[in-house]
């Protein structure tokens, strides 16, 4: 077994005594395979075994096309988000059921697949609960009043002395259920107008936002029913799995020799795919009967490459090219702070600090890797069926891809194995969809080991950030810049969605959010700025919390040691300068109160840890970091403390205790908000002690977890974590726990053994030569 | 021919004897719930019980469990009320869920060796499983709640 472990692991081809195609024998119809019939909707209930959407009883009504009411009194809620953790479709079902007055038993979700009607289609940013929360409130304050309506008209009174609770209307003299007011048939519609005119209950009549609640996805996450794209099964599907290029773009194969392939049993043949869209240049994928049969083939086929430029691209490379770009002014886009000319600032200063922080590139490393099974269909159209964050964005390009036109191919829903912002770039699909119509439209899944799905992750870029601050004569902050370079995932992958800066260069807003915070700092120059040599070597990601999960942690270890620079404690330091003024005052509906907002959930946190205790032991400190979360447009105000002990000998890091304290407004689903925080601020410091790959010979270097070595339970601190009472808009949760643990656990580390790290993620070994200089 | 069973039921899987468990139960048998992560035994998500033991499944060829019991997931508990799984959903301890069946065969086991654990012992055990959601203080608490849960048990019984 061993060896045949290590032959497998070393790469080596199967030897050739393969049986055939296996199959299954004496099994009884239980243990039969779940899959969907070529012609069936694959759209997912994640409470149900099966995964089959509820089907409607009898009459329905539809007051919007998120959701209808049958004859039962069932509610369905249509959820255009994908499920990879979050819970989301609780989240946003419970919105819609507390205008509508139903109660939370009758109600069912969802997760649809594409069409048009539904809009953009797009999970990320940690925008779901915050741009659900007004669409699906009046979708279903639509649905109560024209039931109130019809029950008021039926019995001849005022719809204003009618109230409605759990799906029954009164008038305090008749009572009907909204079941019987569905059976009567209703066809009641809303112009936009209509809808944006409706009356929303206040906060004080909400029964279910805000209450606890078990997630409809959380049962069949423990019994193995939940049916995630790995697990698509199509009848007649053959497996593939890929042979990548040398180079994420510009690599051409020139030759292909399987002949060493064909004696392994179940091997079909090996493609060479032929890309318009351009997603996969150079890419062969092979083919086999059984997902081994073309893993082992594809170890004995030998393909040669003409690889692309940058083959010989290292993270050196790529960060010496950052330094190169900040070094010249008139690189990048410079955004619309209040006063991004700092000339006179730092001109006039009395003293002016500055810092370089780096940050290296991160995988996704999602636990289900990427994969994606497609096939034409009986009716001629495309079906991929796969987990993906943003199908609005891939549907285009594998409408390119198939030359085929985009009203053809339809991605059916499915329950994502992590996203982390992985599949919010969905190349992936496009190969298996090239397969696929190579031999004919036969349905192909294909499988990326995780090997193949490192390499080809969209990983987060490496950073290299250059701040300044300037201090007048009487060490007041009077100005502050950020120049930030990083290959740039909104810029390579949709470039559409780029504002421009004040000097008309656009920018990627997810690669420099952060940067342009809440603190008055006198003229505030941030300029982003694009290293085109990551962009040619790799496919930037979003990775969660994106940008903020490095300008954060140079501007909040910045901000602690510009306080220490003027000796004053980094807590006060900050506080002094989040004031609610000007262009921090902050705006209605999502930044109510601006940067008052920061200073309260950075002094709360500071309550929580007991930061500026004098009595730590040696070598332990707290350290604080404070953020917006992910943008300005929709900051989620966060805290974070962490307490940790260094081991000068080692160097090694015991982290012991964190805590967090957010203003997130209005707390829809609040164990779900709370998993997210925890999950996020684990990620931060999984990110900030842990993991990180670099970029070596074009690709990363990293690809299993041999080297690989993300935070696992045993390194998993304590955690306490709080919630501002708010009745403010409902921000994002999904990333802003990331943000605040790098920085404060490189202050806690300057202040417990007087080094400062300026590089994630932070070891041992960078302590221990940091500490003997 | 490959015999073995499956959650109780004999099964003959003809599939070439290097196949690793994991693809069988997957492709051959037809049971989805254990998953693929890593392919070299260090994250946990293929995790099933042969002959009672935690398994790596993504490492282990077919040929190694000819003769043998297997569970999986599916098999735990018929009703899926295994003490292990009730307390991940009384903690509501799954995001993505993707890990978690592994992670309910690895604490299973665990409870089956040391039905006290502490949580030393609890970290040992259950760091071989990696989260991507990063659940694991809820999954510390879970495997702490369902000890509790089955010694009480055995206590009462």
């Amino acid at each position: 077994m061993g060896n045949k472990l290590l032959s497998r692991l070393t790469n080596s081809a199967k030897p050739v005594d393969l049986s055939r195609r296996g199959f299954l024998v004496s099994m009884t119809a239980a243990g039969v395979a779940f899959g969907f019939p070529r012609a069936s909707l694959a759209a997912m209930d994640p409470a149900a075994a099966d995964g089959i959407p509820v089907a409607p009883t009898g009459e329905t009504f539809e007051p919007s096309l998120w959701y209808w009411i049958d004859s039962e009194g069932k509610v369905n809620v249509n959820i255009i988000r994908a499920e990879m953790g979050q819970h989301v479709g609780t989240a946003i079902a419970r919105i819609l059921a507390d205008e509508l007055e139903v109660a939370w038993e009758n109600v069912n979700i969802t997760h649809v697949d594409t069409a048009e009607k539904w809009g953009l289609m797009v999970t990320g940013g940690s925008w779901s609960v915050w741009q659900s929360w007004p669409v699906y409130r009046q979708a279903g304050a639509a649905g109560r009043v024209a039931l109130i309506e019809a029950a008021a008209e039926k019995w001849g009174v005022d719809p204003s002395t009618c109230t409605a609770r759990e799906g029954t209307i009164t008038d305090g003299t008749n009572s009907i259920t909204y079941a019987e007011l569905v059976s009567d048939g209703l066809t009641r519609s809303f112009t936009e107008d209509e809808l944006k005119a409706l009356p929303l209950k206040p906060h004080s009549e909400l029964r279910l936002v805000g209450k606890d609640v078990t997630a409809l996805d959380i049962g069949t996450k423990t019994n193995g029913q939940a049916i995630y794209g790995l697990d698509a099964k199509i009848d007649g599907m053959v497996y593939g799995v890929p042979l990548l290029p040398p180079t994420r773009l510009g690599s051409s194969v020139t030759s292909v020799d399987d002949s060493a392939a064909k004696d392994v049993k179940g091997y079909l043949q090996t493609l060479t795919l032929n890309d318009p869209s351009g997603t996969v240049p150079g890419w062969v994928v092979v083919l086999g009967e059984t997902l081994m049969a073309a893993k082992w083939a594809s170890q004995a086929i030998s393909v040669e490459w003409d690889a692309g430029e940058t083959a010989g691209v290292s993270e050196a490379d790529i960060n010496a090219r950052s330094r190169e770009l900040i070094g010249d002014a008139s690189a990048g886009a410079i955004l619309h702070t209040e006063t991004p000319d700092t000339t006179s600032a730092f001109d006039g200063a009395a003293n002016v600090i500055e810092a370089e922080y780096t940050t290296q590139t991160v995988l996704h490393f999602q636990l289900e890797p990427v994969n994606a099974t497609a096939f034409q269909n009986q009716d001629g159209i495309w079906e991929i069926h796969t987990g993906n964050q943003w199908q609005s964005l891939i549907l285009p390009t594998l409408s390119s891809a198939l030359d085929t036109p985009a009203d053809k191919i339809v991605m059916r829903t499915y329950m994502l194995g992590g996203g982390f912002g992985r599949r919010l770039n969905g190349d992936y699909t496009v190969p298996a969809a090239l397969a696929s119509k190579a031999i004919g439209g036969k349905p192909v899944k294909l499988v990326f080991f995780r090997e193949d799905d490192a390499q080809f992750d969209s990983p987060r870029s490496p950073s290299v950030q250059k701040l300044r601050m300037a201090f007048d004569v009487n060490q007041q902050v009077v100005g502050m810049e950020h120049h930030a370079a990083a290959g740039w995932p909104t810029g390579v992958v949709v470039p559409s969605f780029m504002p421009k800066g004040v000097n008309g260069e656009p920018y990627d807003p997810f690669a420099i959010d952060g940067a342009d915070h809440w603190y008055s700092v006198g003229a505030h120059q941030v300029r982003a700025i694009s290293n085109d040599l990551a962009n040619q070597t790799f496919r930037p990601g979003w990775l969660r919390s994106v940008g903020p999960g490095w300008t954060n942690f140079a501007v909040e270890s910045f901000m602690d040691e510009a306080a220490h620079q003027i000796k004053t404690d980094p807590l006060e330091f900050r506080l002094q300068h989040l004031k609610a003024q000007g262009y921090n005052a902050g705006s209605a509906p999502n930044a109510v109160g601006g940067a008052s907002r920061q200073a309260n959930v950075l002094q709360k946190v500071a309550e929580m840890s007991g930061y500026g205790s004098t009595d730590l032991p040696a070598d332990t400190a707290i350290g604080i970091a404070t953020t917006f979360g992910q943008s300005r447009s929709m900051p989620t105000w966060t805290a974070g403390a962490v307490k940790l002990h260094i081991d000068r000998k080692t160097g090694e890091i015991d982290v012991q205790k964190m805590w967090l304290a957010f203003d997130c407004g209005t707390v829809v689903d609040p164990d779900s908000a709370r998993a997210q925080c925890e999950g996020a601020a684990l990620w931060g410091l999984s990110m900030a002690l842990y993991e990180g790959t670099l970029i070596k010979d074009g690709n990363v270097a990293d690809r299993n977890l041999g080297t690989y070595t993300p935070l696992r339970m045993i390194d998993t601190p304590d955690m306490e974590i709080a919630f501002v009472d708010s009745t403010e808009v409902p921000v994002g949760l999904g990333e802003p726990g990331t943000t605040v643990i790098a920085p404060a656990i490189a202050n806690a580390i300057y202040s417990a053994v007087g080094v400062r790290m300026r590089q994630l993620p932070i070891r041992p070994d960078d302590i221990l030569s940091a500490i003997n200089g | 021919m490959i015999k073995f069973q499956i959650n109780g039921r004999d099964v003959s899987v003809d599939a070439d004897p290097d196949t690793p468990l994991l693809w069988a139960i997957r492709d051959e048998v037809g049971l989805t719930g254990t998953k693929f992560g890593c392919g070299i035994g260090m994250c946990g998500a293929c995790t099933v019980h042969v002959g009672g033991r935690a398994t790596r499944s993504c490492i282990t060829p077919l040929s190694d469990v000819a003769g043998t019991s297997v569970t999986t997931i599916e098999g735990l508990d018929e009703q899926s009320n295994h003490p292990v799984q009730e307390a991940w959903r009384n903690l509501r301890v799954p995001q993505c869920g993707y890990c978690q069946s592994g992670q309910i065969m690895q604490a299973a086991a665990l409870l089956q060796d040391i039905p006290d654990p502490t949580d030393d012992d609890i970290d040992a055990v259950m760091t071989g499983n990696l989260c991507r959601c990063m659940t694991y203080p809820r999954i510390r608490q879970a495997v702490r709640e369902a000890a509790t849960a089955m010694t009480g048990a055995q206590d009462n019984g």
